[in-house]
């Protein structure tokens, strides 16, 4: 990226972008521009569309209209300026691979050739494992470690060449509540030292609600987009649901009461079977 | 049993099998660790009774064997590749596959005229011999496989753990994953001909298998992979000369037990690991 797109333009813009599957819309005339630096929460019950709307900016999925832009020019598949960490999926224990391996994978793991480090390279993936706090345990096998360890592997591997946006698909799913704070102040500091912009999929707001600059919120076919005191709100998510629902705060946090049972917020939608039983207790 | 006398004039008839048979446990050992991290022992059965259908063919039609087989293989490993990107999709295929190519093998060999020894080597493995100029085919083909399998290692390790990712970091999801088929197609139809298309797995599956028993290290898993491969297939023919009985037992047993061993290594070391912490 050149200084004239990042002092002026948006990192991401989508304009009037629409997604459906078959006869169901997921989201349309969806507009969204993200700043560098910014650092933006999507919400949205089970089948929204918030994996989905990654997939199009990881243009891996396209839009039935509208335009997606990342630095002004239309999203492509395998653009190395997006780090993504996805939709948690646990290592099978008993994968060749140690901690340092995976968090390598993302700097040198497209690469076709000998599999023999280049210079530098070493230094690279040690800066990695220690800007996410994961020296200690960098020679373990991945499968061994657990759901919180693994998930810092996954922010290192995502951030191995200083992306411009970070995609972040429910990164905090079946963490105890130090490892979410853990890595959410991880995902932040990333974006304040680095001007990263962060699109950031959760079910639960409060774990990040201190650190977002502005919320998407998908539901029904339809969006809300704004800071978080303009969209969790008991009118807003009403309109959004279509039957009534209460938003309470309480002590810094939030609480979404009354979502429709259809929408719940359950998580053991969508997870591959091979998952280490237990896992999202 | 025989004496030292003949056996040592026995190695010398074929040593060139002995080097097929090691370039081939050497590079089917590496390819496994693939097989393994890809959910895909099914597959190399299926590709192999496609394979043996393919030789079979080229056996009643009198052309080249070799040719046969790897048609076949090849042919089974691109629809596989192509049509079973998903795990459950991938295993209906090869059951569908599976059945069709040996029967069809069958088929060709009842209808073959010539010895039946010869049928039966496709099954079970043979010896081949010295002057053979399959034999040069054989190592040609696993040295193509062991080259490409190295240069596109990482990306397809990449692939391997998580497809999405790797293509959301520029990987090419599907060049890769079709390129492996190739590979592994290319190693099937030289393991039918040296093991035979029952006993391809004792060589591109369980050593990789029993390596990863010991180890994690992406390293020493596919070494040690490779090592187990060349010692089951260069034991199995250095006993096979000595008896009356076909390759393969030997291979399947050695590397059967070298795998039960990693096992109970395995095992043992994760206790100490575990009563250490
Ligand atoms: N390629 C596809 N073909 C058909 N339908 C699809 C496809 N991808 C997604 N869908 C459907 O689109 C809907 C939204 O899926 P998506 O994964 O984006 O939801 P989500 O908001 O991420 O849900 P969750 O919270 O469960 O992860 C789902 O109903 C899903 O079945
Ligand atoms: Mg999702």
């Amino acid at each position: 990226m050149d200084d004239e797109q990042r002092e002026g333009g948006d990192v991401l813009r989508l304009e009037n972008a629409s997604l459906g599957f078959g006869e169901r819309t997921l989201w349309s005339g969806l507009d969204l521009s993200v700043k560098r630096g910014e650092f933006i929460a999507v919400l949205g019950p089970n089948g929204s569309g918030k994996t989905s709307l990654l997939k199009t900016v990881l243009g891996q999925q396209a839009l039935d209209s509208g335009r997606a832009l990342l630095g002004g020019a239309p999203v492509r598949s395998g653009d190395r300026r997006i780090g993504y960490i996805p939709q948690q999926k646990l290592v099978p224990p008993g994968t060749p691979l140690r901690a340092r391996d995976l968090v390598a994978l993302g700097v040198n793991g497209h690469r076709f050739g000998l599999p023999l480090p280049r210079r530098g390279e070493r230094e690279r993936v040690e800066e990695l494992l220690a800007d996410v706090g994961a020296t200690s345990y960098a020679d373990r096998p991945v499968g061994s470690l657990s759901g919180g360890e693994q998930q810092r592997l996954r922010v290192g591997q995502a951030l191995a060449d200083d992306p411009v946006l970070l995609l972040c698909d429910e990164p905090l799913l079946s963490l105890d509540l130090a490892h979410q704070r853990g890595v959410s102040e991880l995902i932040d500091r990333r974006r304040r030292e680095h001007d990263t912009a962060v699109l950031f999929v959760t079910h639960d707001i409060n774990p990040v609600l201190d650190k977002v600059d502005r919320i998407l919120y998908l539901a029904g076919g339809r969006f809300r987009e704004g800071t978080p005191d303009e969209v969790l709100r008991g009118e807003v998510l009403s309109e959004l649901y279509g039957s009534p629902v209460d938003v309470f705060r309480s002590h810094g946090r939030v609480v979404v009461v009354g979502v429709p049972d259809a929408q719940t917020h359950a998580h053991h939608t969508h997870h591959p079977p091979d998952e280490r039983p237990g896992a999202h207790a | 049993m025989i004496d030292l006398d003949t056996y040592v004039q026995l190695l010398g008839l074929v040593q060139n099998s002995i080097i097929a048979g090691a370039v081939l446990g050497l590079v089917g050992g590496l390819v496994g660790v693939f097989v393994m991290q890809r959910d895909m022992a099914f597959a190399v059965h299926g590709i192999s009774e496609l394979s043996f259908a393919g030789a079979a063919g080229a056996l009643l039609l009198g052309v080249n064997v070799v040719a046969g087989s790897l048609v076949g293989s090849l042919i089974a490993a691109i629809l596989i590749g192509l049509l079973g990107a998903r795990a459950r999709d991938r295993n209906s295929i090869i059951g569908v596959l599976m059945p069709a190519g040996l029967g069809l093998g069958i088929l060709f060999l009842a209808l073959y005229p010539g010895r039946s020894a010869n049928k039966f080597s496709l099954l079970t493995g043979q010896i081949i011999a010295v002057d053979s100029p399959q034999l040069a085919w054989l190592v040609g083909i696993s040295l193509v496989v062991l080259v490409a399998l190295l240069l596109i290692w990482r990306p397809l390790t990449f692939d391997s753990l998580d497809p999405d990712v790797a293509a959301a970091r520029g990987v090419p999801s599907r060049f890769v994953a079709l390129a492996f088929m190739v590979l592994l197609g290319l190693i099937v139809a030289v393991s039918v001909q040296i093991i035979g298309a029952l006993l391809v797995m004792a060589l591109l599956v369980t050593p990789a298998a029993a390596a990863l028993r010991v180890s994690a290290s992406p390293v020493l898993v596919p070494m040690l992979a490779s090592v187990f491969g060349l010692f089951s297939a260069v034991a199995g023919i250095l006993l096979a000369i000595a008896g009356s009985l076909p390759i393969s037992p030997y291979i399947t047993t050695i590397s059967f037990a070298i795998y039960v061993v990693c096992r109970l290594v395995g095992r043992a070391s994760r206790r100490r690991l575990r009563a250490a912490v």
